[in-house]
């Protein structure tokens, strides 16, 4: 009898498959966050010299790690786009059937959702440094980066599966990710939180997301700050979604699908 | 011609009214471009800081890109409503009547242009509610309206050749990140004259949607410019030429009644 | 002479895709007011010769007319002569019947009261009458085709083009289908070139049938002249005491030729010294009785497995 790991390798290999053999599912996650930092840090570099801008890294850095952490939310949304997909012709009713462990279905979809924004990560990585992105920091604080937008990609993945599973239809693409995209923007995407001005400043304050750039952009600076807050943040998200994630599925499976 | 007319207007009125029937297709390009616009133009204000920045309204700067995203929206209507034809045999049954192409394709495009016009409407009254002054004034709020649909009518035409040509709407989808991408890479988001990095400047300055831009941008925030103006029109046109041509030369090739 | 008093004639038609010839080389006369039954299976070359003769594809070579039209020459007269419901059903999901009905009769020029007459008309003869105002992507597949072909009438032609009408249609939907086609064919004169896989369809509709396999036409006649081409029928029937076979068997002897049975049966090939109530007559005279009594008329898949050595139902598209 399959466990909740095997059950989650199974399908994360799975869908890992199906992904390199339709080189159309993979390219627009990988396009858009390219297309994004070349857009940003090639178009609004100037913003850097905007008084009290203070990243002293290079307006490089500063928007890789917002592209950074966009990558691994729209890698998991993408994984939910496929998930929907699933469901509706009839793959996903195959996998509740026959996987023991049902929350190992969700597990699964999350190392698939890893394993794709691993390999857009990559790409992006290179690609900022052939355009001499500065880092300041060390290997413990790229780790920790790095970690955020692991945690973020699950975020993605969570929130895109829930979705997924309640309304079992690629219909359901716009829900996954427009609520991503704008708290996405909604944060202090260009500029420091300080250099914003008017609603969308108070918006920020309250949106997660901004601790969790604020944190990113001081460990590729190697100024670490309020690192503990982001993870703590980024951990609470993941909590909330994962129950987000499993209550869907339990839906889905009470409609018979 | 008058045939030719009244074909255009049955086949416009079609397109409308199934644009019209599918909000899932009409809701986003009224409020993706909106609520982009609101984002950016606050999230970017700190640009109005830099030397040389032409105005202290970072909104009126920032305008004409809801206009051109909305054009690219156009595009994909467009060319999905085609690429359903095409699926559905719809193209053939409208092959089989006294139709001729050049009709069909600028009728096909009725739905784009109204949705562009509701569109324009909507992102100028936006803007205006929100404070931005037109410095062209009202006559400059027209041409903005009409550009602004000229444009749509262009990208719609652009999308009618992607679909002739892929004969599927994923396949027209598939080409919008190239679109987006041109509007990224264009002076939407700082003048062409601030933009630090040589690479993308010299991008910027090749990419016609720069001048679509800045010919919409110069009435809001520069009055009457002859030069930004004819540079954005001639754009404009080049633009709905050249995608009629080549869609209009695709339909010969996908239409083979004789 | 009017469009409505010629019919169809090919010459040698041939279609050729890059290294697939799907038609070639086909030649047929339908008479004004018959419906010709165009049979084969998948992949045969039937929709491309619809294609052909509607003016959608141009021929590589030969020649055809349409209601007196060179398909060629005079494209733009064939189609005024024609309505063609082809294999998909080509509808707007989001369009009404009424507004299906509305664009394509002011797209043939047809306005104001007289459209408005038509369509009303032909919402009532295809039974629309009451959905004609729900979007067509609420129809079920019997009222789409039905709206298909109402489409393909709206501006009177002389002759109609049906590509595989009735697939995937309910027996009762087919059934008003069939009568509707017969109706047009009977009534008013209406040209039908109708292309199907259902053997059945080609024998209840059709005067004429032309059999086409690999882009070829194979056979053509009446569906009675086909299959007796073929052979007659034959009659197979059960004892209802198995001791009496040896009995029954002479018996059915006197009407025709053994051939193969059940077991537990005997089978004669009729050879035109008496049918089925003959035989029935001389079992009742012979006092034997039968507990089951079954007669095999030849099919056009008959006619199709003598011509090409395959059947035709069931026939999986091998190309040209």
């Amino acid at each position: 009898m399959s466990s909740r790991l095997e059950v989650a390798l199974a399908l994360a290999y799975r869908q890992t498959t199906v992904l390199l053999k339709n080189p159309s599912f993979f390219v627009p996650p990988m396009l858009f966050p390219l297309m994004n930092f070349v857009a940003f840090a090639g178009g609004l570099s100037r913003l850097h010299q905007v008084p009290g801008f203070g990243f002293p890294d290079g307006y490089t850095a500063f928007v890789f790690v917002f592209v950074l952490l966009q990558s691994a939310a729209f890698g998991g949304v993408f994984t939910g786009f496929a998930i929907a997909r699933d469901f509706e012709r009839g793959f996903a009713r195959r996998l509740l059937v026959s996987a023991p462990h049902r929350s190992g279905i969700i597990i699964g979809y999350g190392l698939a959702a890893f394993v794709r924004w691993s390999m857009i990560a990559a790409v992006l990585t290179v690609v900022a440094l052939v355009g001499h992105m500065q880092i300041g920091g060390d290997g413990i604080d790229l780790f920790g980066l790095y970690g955020l937008a692991v945690i973020f990609n699950q975020v993605g993945l969570l929130w895109a599966c829930g979705v997924a599973m309640r309304l079992r239809s690629v219909q359901a693409a716009p829900l996954m990710q427009t609520p991503v995209f704008l708290a996405l923007f909604l944060a202090p995407v260009y500029v420091p939180r300080a250099l914003l001005q008017g609603w969308i400043h108070s918006v920020a304050a309250l949106n997660p997301l901004t601790y969790l750039l604020e944190a990113g952009r001081g460990l590729i600076s190697g100024r670490p700050d309020e690192v503990v807050l982001a993870f703590g943040v980024a951990l609470l998200l993941l909590a909330a979604f994962a129950v987000w994630a499993r209550t869907g599925l339990s839906r889905a499976e009470r409609a018979g699908a | 011609m008058i045939e030719m007319t009244h074909h255009v207007a049955l086949i416009s009125r079609r397109s409308l009214i199934r644009t019209a029937r599918q909000p899932g297709t009409w809701i986003p390009p009224l409020t993706f471009p909106l609520i982009l616009m609101a984002v950016n133009s606050n999230g970017l204000r700190a640009a109005t800081h830099l030397p040389g920045f032409p105005t202290h309204s970072f909104l009126a700067f920032f305008m004409p890109f809801a206009f051109m995203q909305g054009a690219l929206f156009a595009s994909g209507i467009a060319g999905t409503d085609l690429a359903r034809d095409i699926d559905t045999g719809f193209l053939n049954r409208l092959a089989l009547t006294p139709v001729r192409g050049g009709a069909l394709l600028m009728g096909q495009i009725g739905g784009a242009v109204g949705l562009g016009a509701v569109q324009a409407v909507l992102y100028l009254g936006a803007a205006l509610a929100a404070g931005v002054h037109i410095d062209a004034g009202p006559g400059g709020a027209a041409l903005i309206l009409l550009f602004a649909i000229g444009t749509a009518a262009g990208f719609g035409s652009l999308g009618l050749w992607l679909a002739l040509r892929t004969g599927s709407g994923e396949g027209v989808q598939s080409m919008f990140p190239l679109l987006f991408f041109l509007l990224l890479i264009s002076s939407m988001n700082l003048p062409r004259n601030l933009i630090e990095v040589t690479w993308f400047r010299d991008l910027a300055t090749i990419n016609p949607v720069s001048y679509l831009i800045e010919a919409l941008r110069s009435l809001v925030i520069e009055g009457w410019n002859a030069e930004a103006l004819l540079l954005g029109f001639g754009c404009m046109l080049a633009l709905m030429a050249v995608s009629m041509v080549l869609a209009a030369r695709q339909l010969r090739l996908r239409m083979t009644r004789t | 002479m009017s469009a409505r008093d010629q019919g169809i004639v090919v010459e040698g038609l041939v279609r050729q895709f890059k290294d697939i010839r799907a038609v070639d080389g086909i030649d047929l006369t339908i008479e004004p007011g018959q419906i010709y039954g165009f049979l084969g299976p998948n992949g045969a070359g039937k929709s491309t010769t619809v294609h052909m003769l509607t003016t959608l594809l141009p021929p590589s070579a030969g020649r055809a007319t349409v209601a007196g039209y060179d398909v060629v020459a005079d494209g733009p007269s064939v189609r005024a002569n024609i309505g063609a419901a082809l294999q998909e059903t080509a509808l707007d999901p989001f369009l009404s019947a009424r507004e299906h009905l509305r664009l394509q009769a002011s797209l043939h020029g047809i306005r104001g009261q007289e459209r408005l007459r038509l369509q009303d008309e032909l919402l009532q003869r295809v039974g629309l009458t009451q959905a004609a105002d729900r979007k067509v992507r609420t129809y079920s597949g019997g009222m789409k085709r039905r709206l298909d072909l109402a489409l393909s009438l709206i501006h009177g032609p002389s002759t109609l083009f049906l590509d595989e009408p009735t697939t995937g249609l309910d027996p009762q939907s087919r059934a008003a289908l069939w009568e509707e086609v017969g109706r047009l064919a009977r009534e008013e004169g209406v040209t039908v070139f109708l292309t199907t896989q259902y053997l059945e369809e080609a024998d209840v509709l059709a005067d004429r049938v032309g059999i086409i396999d690999h882009g070829r036409i194979v056979a053509e006649g009446t569906p009675a002249s086909l299959k007796a081409e073929i052979g007659r029928s034959t009659v197979e029937i059960v004892p209802e005491s198995g001791d009496q076979l040896h009995r029954l068997g002479e018996i059915l002897r006197r009407f025709g030729t053994d051939t193969a049975a059940r077991p537990g049966a005997a089978a004669v090939r009729l050879d035109g010294n008496g049918g089925l109530a003959d035989v029935v007559r001389a079992l009742d005279q012979e006092d034997l009785r039968a507990a089951a009594i079954n007669l095999h008329s030849p099919s056009l898949d008959d006619v199709f497995l003598a011509k090409t050595g395959r059947k035709l139902e069931g026939a999986e598209d091998d190309g040209p």
